[in-house]
């Protein structure tokens, strides 16, 4: 019995071995790709929405879909590196556009350059410039964006809002003024959850703090962080962290907004993926359910993040990664993905019909407002820098002191190089 | 003679893989990870082919220690030897008591030692996720009293920003002579029974010198911190604290039950005999008899809570300075924020921690098997 088994497995195997290569060797693409990301759980069937459109395309390739979970890629990122210094890169991997890529792959020179695919494609001119500059150096391109996030928003219920009374604050200085009576009403006026949700909030008050220029000055090293404007910064957030929950370390980002859902509190500042939790996983429908609005004085200006994918030197099946960015970059690939992934597309041309009313107003918004990299998501600061920041922030949740923050900041943006 | 020598060799070439392996794979790392501590790895760049490393000597060391933006690991640091000084507590203590009810030999011992013993076999991360939904600010253990219609507890196991014992920083050197007066003199104390003049003179004396002078000149140390820098015992540790003594209680407790197991009926029919009562029988018969048990728990526990990292981060999840670790922080410094250099000067100063268990009891095996 068992020997018959044996033989019929090593009949099924051979025959597929010897079947395998000729029908593989058939097509101009063939063999492996594989794809690395963090995009696993909700955001997975919009990956695979790229993957099906890949699919299409190339029958024959094999896509080996490699995820690591965790939010913000914080343990694929360390994955993707042990891969790349074992000499042992993915096809393609995902990265968040801006320094987080520059400042650890492209600096390590293990990146290749894009340029001539976005030539080659037409996308100089379908990507806004700004973005191309974000995403680029002086030496080349280095990734495709495939989607475009805002961090700037500050969600609300709106029924809630008028059951308590209350306006959606236009800057900081309302917010503060209003909260006290939202605390009388037992509600936490500002949901925050663990750590990186902090440094989020941060980087919108920060911005309301310091206005956009500003904000560029901080990050290309002309403006210090110990400066006046610096430290204000730091004392208006420590302001704002006074109305926000005591039991915030525990709670993952989630968390953070079912209590806005579920009126234990008022607002919550966090990306726009918040949109496409409430709107997916919870049905809720956007502008009637849920409102939402620039961050406390920051109107006019898009924190914005963007994911995108690179190639790295000495992927395995170059030319397969190659027809894998091509389908990312296109107009198809991004319209399918985006309405998916609650996010909206970067190119200019998108379709937004297939968008919800939140993407249709984040795309508008996106269009004319003053665009500015996110500090919290990769885009103003290397890994170093950004790194560093989480345990600032922690300094500053234990002890409140703006001064020392500030100095730290410092100290930390030295190291880091920033704006070199 | 000539056999004797033909023994060796094969012996010696039996050992030889097995030496060049842990030549190789140990100690050559070891002393990778030492010179990669002291060089200035890290940075923009540092994942490149071939990086820059450039010499700095003990730089990292002194940043970590004294430098203002690692005020972090400090806290880790300290942290660490809460962490250890509680695990070996609770292990061992309620391991014990456990141990000693079930030698006892009640009703269906043998089913409650396998319950007793089955948390060891999840691993850090199940164990770790579990206590962390008990341990939520508003469900688990908590919303407990509220079934027999009490108020529910407010307590947040592992998000607490409370501290107790809190010491400052700054006052480093001051405390680390104290904490040496303190082990001198109780050693002395110890040693008083057999032998007071040598006592006296090796460590009381010494002990007491030392403590008067850190509590008299201790304003004319040197400084460690140019700003007041305050740690302490994090009470967001006890939901952690308390999910790994959950997990290694059961362990403790095998090693002793063994060990009580071992102890033959006629010793404690002696002792029963000469008119000792239970307590008396385990206080001075059967536990100081597993002293070997003891040494080897204590041994093991302290590698563990050296090492916690996993349950760390499945509970508290990894930028929580309050319930920090070295080795966590040593993950992140490396693989985060590629700060290699700094990365293996933690790993340094940890290896070095847990020589500060293993080495003495290598030097007393050694030195007991030289007399026996």
């Amino acid at each position: 019995m068992k020997k018959t088994l044996a033989k019929i497995c090593f009949v099924l195997v051979a025959a597929f071995m010897l079947a395998a290569p000729q029908g593989a060797q058939a097509k101009k693409l063939s063999g492996d790709l594989e794809i690395f990301s963090w995009w696993a759980g909700d955001e997975g069937p919009a990956l695979q929405a790229l993957i099906d459109i890949y699919k299409q395309k190339h029958p024959d390739v094999n896509v080996i879909n490699a995820t690591v979970t965790g939010g913000s890629g914080v343990n694929a990122r360390a994955v993707l590196k042990t891969r790349m210094l074992g000499g042992e890169p993915p096809d393609s991997f995902q990265v968040h556009a801006g320094q987080e890529l520059i400042g650890t792959w492209v600096e390590a020179d293990r990146m290749e350059d894009l340029t001539f695919l976005f030539k080659e494609q037409g996308w100089m001119d379908v990507f806004p410039e700004g973005l191309i500059k974000l995403i680029g150096t002086d030496k080349g391109i280095w990734s495709v964006p495939v989607n475009v996030h805002r961090s700037n928003v500050l969600w609300y219920v709106p029924a809630n809002l008028k059951k308590w009374g209350v306006d959606v604050p236009k800057n900081w200085e309302e917010f503060i003024k209003i909260a006290p009576k939202l605390k009388k009403e037992g509600v936490v006026p500002l949901a925050l959850a663990q750590n990186w949700t902090a440094n989020h909030l941060w980087e919108s008050v920060a911005l309301a703090s310091l206005g956009p220029d500003n904000w560029d000055a901080l990050w290309n090293g002309t403006l210090r962080f110990d400066s006046e404007e610096g430290v204000k910064a730091w004392e208006l957030f420590g302001k704002v962290l006074e109305y926000t929950n005591p039991d915030a370390s525990s709670l993952s980002w989630q968390q953070a907004t079912d209590m806005v859902i579920d009126g234990r509190a008022a607002f919550n500042v966090m990306g726009d993926w918040a949109a496409g939790y409430m709107a997916t996983t919870k049905k809720m429908e956007p502008g009637k359910d849920f409102g939402w609005a620039a961050s406390p004085g920051t109107n006019g200006e898009f924190l914005f993040l963007a994911d995108s994918f690179g190639l790295p030197k000495g992927a395995p099946h170059r030319d397969n990664a190659i027809a894998w960015l091509k389908v990312l970059g296109s107009k198809e690939g991004s319209d399918t993905f985006n309405p998916l992934k609650g996010s909206i597309s970067a190119r200019t041309d998108s379709d937004l019909s297939k968008y919800n009313a939140y993407l249709q107003s984040a795309s508008a918004d996106f269009g004319k407002d003053r665009v500015v990299g996110s500090l919290a998501h990769g885009v103003a600061a290397n890994e170093t820098f950004m790194s560093g920041f989480a345990s600032v922030m922690e300094m500053f949740l234990k002890t409140n002191n703006a001064k020392a923050a500030a100095m730290a900041c410092q100290q930390l943006a030295d190291k880091a190089g920033l704006g070199k | 003679m000539r056999e004797a020598s033909l023994d060796r060799l094969k012996a010696f070439l039996t050992l030889l893989p097995s030496i060049v392996l842990v030549g190789v794979f140990v100690y050559g790392f070891i002393g990778n990870t030492v010179w990669i501590s002291l060089t200035d790895w890290g940075g923009s760049g540092s994942l490149a082919v071939d990086p820059q490393k450039n010499y700095v000597g003990l730089a990292n060391y002194a940043e970590l220690f004294t430098g203002f933006l690692a005020g972090g690991f400090r806290q880790d640091l300290v942290n660490a030897v809460f962490y250890s000084v509680m695990l070996l507590a609770g292990a061992i203590g309620l391991g014990m008591f456990i141990a000693i009810l079930l030698d006892r030999k009640p009703k269906g011992e043998d089913v409650l030692r396998t319950i007793f013993l089955y948390p060891m076999s999840l691993s850090f991360i199940v164990s770790g996720t579990i206590w962390r939904w008990l341990l939520a600010p508003q469900g688990g253990v908590n919303i407990l009293p509220t079934y027999v219609g009490l108020d529910p507890l407010t307590f947040e196991w592992t998000s607490s920003t409370k501290a107790v014992l809190e010491f400052n920083w700054q006052n480093l050197f001051q405390i680390m002579l104290y904490v040496a007066a303190f082990i001198l003199i109780l050693v002395g104390l110890w040693a008083f029974r057999n032998d007071p003049r040598k006592a006296l003179k090796r460590w009381l004396g010494p002990g007491i010198v030392i403590g008067a002078f850190a509590w008299l000149g201790g304003s004319i140390l040197p400084q460690a911190l140019f700003m007041e820098e305050t740690h302490g015992f994090n009470l967001a540790t006890l939901g952690i604290i308390m999910a790994t003594v959950w997990q290694y209680a059961g362990y403790t407790m095998a090693l002793y039950l063994a060990g009580f197991n071992g102890i033959s009926q006629d010793l404690r029919d002696a002792a029963m005999l000469d008119g000792a009562s239970e307590v008396a029988y385990y206080r001075h018969v059967a536990i100081p008899m597993l002293k070997p048990i003891t040494i080897s728990a204590v041994i093991i526990l302290s590698h563990i809570s050296l090492k916690m990292f996993d349950i760390i981060f499945a509970m508290t999840g990894p930028d929580n300075a309050q319930t920090g670790h070295p080795a966590l922080n040593m993950y992140l410094t490396t693989f985060r924020a590629n700060d290699f250099a700094r990365g293996a000067a933690i790993a340094i100063v940890l290896f070095l921690v847990a020589a500060m268990f293993i080495v003495p009891y290598l030097v007393s095996q050694y030195r007991q098997r030289k007399r026996g």
